[in-house]
């Protein structure tokens, strides 16, 4: 789902590194104020999960590939905000020492995947396992559906955003600049392939994770509000 | 065992088999991620594509082990970040709101 440098028309790319900024601030005010020290080490372990999971590129009948981000996981764990930080890291670290997603379009992969991705996976999450008991089953189904939801939203928005490219950005002759995909193209490959196959990835691996803990350290799962 | 050590051991044992993120497309034949296939260089990554310069064609071995050392670096340098991150933004000691 990382954009590369390229896709993206200039005006995409200044869109969402406007629209990203308010957000990273207001992250970092209510991380701030939200956020204990000893809290911090379950930062480092969702961002860092998100980063080695998203190197995992699973093949897709098809031909392409995708991988699962974990975002979900983490708003799950320490709240939206904190996990819109934890993906920043991971996507600028990607983007920057591994050429995993360009630079201009960084900020339009961190709306997707740093705040589509976790915040719709979060409310889903809240909404359905709202009240469950901390290790009953309804929270382990939630986590899935979240994660799910949360992957294809970001999923749609990628394919949009590409699909776009063509429309907004093109020669008097209309070719297209950057991204050569129309909308129909675009979001008919993103959405697939993760409606189908990546989609049911993360949801698994957020389901089994929260799982896990609720067995090993359900006090984990309290969460902490927005 | 605290759970963070566990959890930790969780990401390492995922680091040492991150060749797998490769090896299974390289397998199946499957492409690039769609639409991920770079257009423009604009950024040269000092370890570009996970691979510090390993060929994917000249071997198994090689390869691999560019993609757990470059697992590993990017966690560590993650780690770095957060610490850095937390230090400026948590809240000292266990006072919450």
């Amino acid at each position: 789902m990382h954009i590369p440098d390229g896709y993206l028309g200039p005006a995409t790319c200044g869109f969402f590194y406007a629209v990203m900024l308010p957000i990273w601030t207001v992250a970092s005010r209510i991380v701030k104020k939200t956020l204990k020290a000893k809290q911090v080490p379950m930062l480092a372990i969702g961002a860092a999960f998100s980063f080695v999971i998203m190197m995992f590129n699973i093949p897709i009948p098809g031909g392409s590939t995708g991988h699962a981000v974990g975002g979900v996981l983490v708003a799950i764990l320490l709240g939206p905000w904190a996990a819109c930080i934890a993906l920043t890291v991971a996507l600028v670290v990607q983007a920057l020492l591994f050429g995993d997603g360009g630079i201009t379009s960084l900020a339009a992969n961190c709306f997707n995947m740093a705040f589509v991705l976790p915040f719709s996976g979060y409310t889903i999450y809240s909404v359905l396992s709202c009240r469950a008991p901390l290790g009953s089953g309804r929270r382990v189904f939630a986590a899935g559906v979240a994660g799910y939801v949360g992957i294809n939203a970001a999923a749609l928005l990628t394919g949009v955003e590409f699909g776009l490219q063509p429309l907004l950005h093109h020669t008097a002759q209309g070719q297209a600049l950057y991204c050569p995909y129309g909308l129909k193209t675009a979001v008919t490959a993103m959405a697939g392939m993760h409606l189908l196959a990546i989609g049911w990835i993360e949801a698994i691996v957020t389901a089994l994770v929260i799982k896990y803990l609720q067995k090993q350290a359900p006090d984990l799962l309290g969460g902490i509000a927005p | 065992m605290k759970i963070t050590t566990k959890l930790w051991i969780g990401i390492a044992l995922l680091a040492v088999i991150s060749p797998l993120g490769w090896i299974l497309p390289a397998y199946f034949k499957a492409g690039g991620a769609w639409g991920e296939e770079k257009r423009l260089t604009l950024w040269r990554a000092p370890m570009s594509d996970y691979s510090f310069g390993a060929q994917e064609t000249k071997g198994l071995f090689p390869y691999s082990f560019a993609t757990i050392i470059s697992a590993i670096s990017g966690i560590i340098v993650i780690v770095t970040v957060i610490w850095i991150l937390g230090r400026i933004l948590a809240k000292k000691g266990d006072q919450g709101v």
